[in-house]
């Protein structure tokens, strides 16, 4: 049987009445972009605003050292006499850290031996920890240079280093947050809802009953695919809307080219989503199977929080088939340094060929079961 | 009565176990995934490549760019021919990061007059770049004071020295193997008791249970212990793995881990029966909790610190589970935690499973009766 497109269309229209009269659906590509664009803006955030540390001055020569910290923006600074009372808040997570001022600070400073400051981190929170000892190492710097003015010390750093940072001077990680996210709730969309929708028409049989009608398969596939591509594409050019007008995160590249890679994103992502449903056929299993190869994938292995860089090789591998890692790369690019063609070229290529493969598998599945 | 309990508690539990698919569910998506998770999960940042602008035709700048190269933080570094290669190399994710050292490096450093380093970073990933720009000073740093004490050039003396309790490496499979045993204890007590009364109303075999001689007490107590059930043995596959064959430390005390796991997976299985209590069809529960799910894995302090979030959302934490649970999960795996700062955060889970439970519970009896 050849596809028509009359029927295909009435197809189309029949999912497009189910998905706006279920509120589940609704709830997906509505509301939990809402909620998830809220909470990348708001909730999830690199930036450490002010971090509590503990202070243990043993030397009260140190005086101007321990201003240097409290008047930093980057630290809240609680005072202790001695370092056993801040072991508590430091287990309990309360403090990140402490800095320990030893008593004979000021006595070394006198000699050629150097005087040591310990900086005390939580190494729980590895990620905090490295903030903590970076900012520390900042502060120490500012309070050397002040030194030095004051003529108090003679030396100071020969070489000094200059860190700048192209596309997102102001280092907000809200920046690369809310555009990753995109790729996440496209993946929800594409991938978790599309299974779990496919998985209920077999589950509940309707799938037997919609066959048993003059549409084929293919096209009742298809039209599922279309509505949900559409759905993606609306619920996208909200979320642009809502990204740059309400974070006021700037879009240097096109609109249009956006959209056109959403669309080939979209391929494999739907493509998956078809895939577990027809494997799966249960709404159960297919919500973990999309979580698992759909959800977590997209949020932890495509380089949208972690850096795929530090993952074993092992890991490193398996993220060269996971098409969320371009998608994410080519919306950073697209939002915060415009159209960068010759990255989203070899994007836009990858993608495709991986759900090339991902459709030829799911068709020949289709095809042996309906056998 | 115990024997109606009981008796359903088993039927529940048959039920999972006798279903392949369901039983496939529980065991191999939380292995895999911690498995995975807790080696890819890592905010670190090593064996990136960078890029080297060398305009110095000076020692220094070359001895710079070997201390640069010896470095195990870089994979690769990429020699740039000149200031326009700059911009194609960062845009198009070549390195996260191009190294500049301008011509006047060497003759400035050799006159002891100060020299300028400039890094260009990706500010698309800021974190990461921090991180970059963190090591690479620090490289800068160590070669300044090389240098400075060969040339008998005076330093200033005092020092910074920095020790992370608890990590001392910084390992984030060791933060990662207790946040996610806690996460994915999570996601699957939520899900299997969104999902039991969900299933029952859509077969169609709630109605059977509620002509049953049970009472809508006993029908909640029969749902809700082999959840708990359940979640403990996860949680108990996930510490032995974590620990044994992934080798996260575990100092803290077993009784410790397991009365806070008993409350934490309690106060869980409460919001999914309330999941369960609203959803009319399997879908409806699974979708509503994930909308449960997310937001709470997000807001729990497991991915970025409670305190990064603005002032006015962080009261919001207060209502997740998740967020007492992980300190405790890093307190017993990692800080050997004293018994009092566990008590500190059990006490509110408690609190909001019997607010959760209670509610579901009310809430069910109303529809029942």
């Amino acid at each position: 049987m050849s596809l028509s497109i009359r029927r295909t269309k009435a197809l189309i229209v029949k999912e497009w009445y189910q998905i706006i009269c279920d509120p589940s659906s609704i709830l997906i590509s509505i509301v939990l972009p809402i909620i998830l664009l809220f909470l990348y803006g708001f909730g999830v955030s690199l930036d450490l605003n002010k971090v509590n540390i503990g202070m243990v001055m043993e030397d009260k020569n140190a005086q101007d050292f321990v201003q240097s910290f409290t008047g930093s923006s980057y630290f809240n600074v609680t005072f202790a006499n001695d370092r056993r009372e801040l072991v508590d808040p430091l287990l309990a997570g309360k403090i990140r850290g402490f800095v320990v001022v030893p008593s004979y600070f000021s006595a070394y400073r006198n000699y050629v031996q150097k005087a040591p400051i310990q900086v005390i981190t939580d190494g729980g929170e590895p990620n905090t920890a490295n903030f903590v000892y970076n900012y520390a190492a900042q502060t120490w710097g500012k309070w050397l240079v002040q030194e030095k003015m004051a003529g108090k010390i003679s030396g100071l750093p020969l070489i000094n280093v200059q860190p700048r940072y192209w596309f997102n001077e102001a280092l907000k990680s809200r920046n690369f947050l809310v555009p990753g996210s995109l790729a996440i709730i496209m993946t929800l969309i594409g991938t978790t809802l599309t299974a779990l929708v496919i998985a209920r028409e077999w589950e509940r049989g309707t799938m037997e009953a919609l066959m048993a009608t003059p549409v084929c398969i293919k096209e009742i596939l298809l039209a599922k695919l279309i509505a949900y591509y559409l759905m993606a594409i609306v619920s996208m050019i909200c979320c642009v809307i809502g990204t740059t007008l309400f974070y006021g995160i700037p879009l240097r590249g096109s609109l249009l080219v956006l959209i056109g890679i959403t669309s080939v994103f979209l391929l494999p992502a739907l493509g998956t989503g078809l895939l577990i449903s027809t494997t799966t056929k249960n709404q159960l299993a297919a919500s973990q199977a999309a979580q698992v190869v759909g959800f977590l994938p997209a949020y932890m292995l495509s380089g949208f929080i972690f850096e795929i860089g530090s993952m074993p090789k092992i890991i490193q591998m398996i993220t060269y088939i996971i098409p969320a890692r371009y998608f994410v790369r080519s919306l950073l690019s697209i939002f915060l340094v415009g159209n960068v063609w010759s990255l989203l070229i070899q994007d836009t290529l990858i993608m495709l060929a991986v759900g090339l493969v991902i459709f030829g598998i799911t068709s020949r599945i289709i095809v042996k079961r309906l056998d | 009565m115990w024997k109606r309990i009981f008796a359903l508690i088993k039927k529940e539990l048959l039920t999972v176990w006798r279903d392949k698919r369901s039983r496939f569910v529980l065991i191999f998506p939380p292995l895999i995934q911690l498995f995975v998770f807790s080696f890819a999960a890592t905010l670190d940042v090593k064996n990136v490549p960078i890029g080297v602008l060398n305009l110095d035709n000076g020692e220094r700048g070359h001895e710079l760019v070997e201390r640069l190269m010896g470095s195990p933080f870089f994979s690769r570094i990429v020699f740039l021919k000149g200031q326009q290669e700059i911009a194609p190399f960062i845009n198009t994710m070549q390195g996260i990061m191009v190294v500049f050292i301008d011509q006047q490096f060497s003759r400035n450093l050799d006159t002891k007059k100060p020299a300028d380093v400039q890094l260009i970073l990706d500010g698309r990933r800021s974190n990461s770049a921090q991180i970059v720009a963190g090591y690479t000073s620090s490289i800068v740093n160590q070669y300044n004071d090389d240098f400075t004490k060969q040339n008998n050039i005076p330093q200033q003396n005092t020092t910074l020295i920095v020790r992370h309790w608890f990590n001392p490496n910084l390992l984030y499979y060791w933060f990662n193997v207790p946040s996610l045993s806690g996460i994915l204890t999570l996601v699957v007590a939520l899900i299997l008791t969104s999902l039991s009364i969900a299933r029952e109303k859509e077969i169609g075999t709630f109605e059977q249970l509620l002509v049953s001689p049970l009472t809508p007490f006993e029908i909640i107590i029969g749902k809700t212990v082999p959840a708990i059930l359940i979640g403990m043995i996860e949680a108990t596959v996930l510490l032995v793995i974590g620990t044994q064959v992934l080798h996260a430390p575990f100092r803290g005390s077993l009784f410790l881990f397991y009365a806070s796991v008993f409350v934490f997976i309690t106060s869980i299985v409460g919001v999914g029966l309330f999941a369960s209590a609203l959803a009319k069809t399997q879908q409806q529960a699974v979708l509503g909790s994930f909308v449960i799910m997310a937001p709470a894995i997000m807001l729990s302090g497991f991915a970025t610190p409670i305190e990064n979030m603005p002032y006015w959302l962080q009261p919001v934490t207060y209502l997740i589970p998740l967020r007492y649970y992980l300190v405790i999960a890093k307190g017993v795996f990692l800080k050997d935690i004293p018994a009092h700062l566990v008590w500190h955060n059990i006490w509110p889970m408690a609190l909001i499973g019997f607010v959760t439970l209670s509610t579901s519970s009310w809430f069910f009896r109303r529809r029942l009766e």
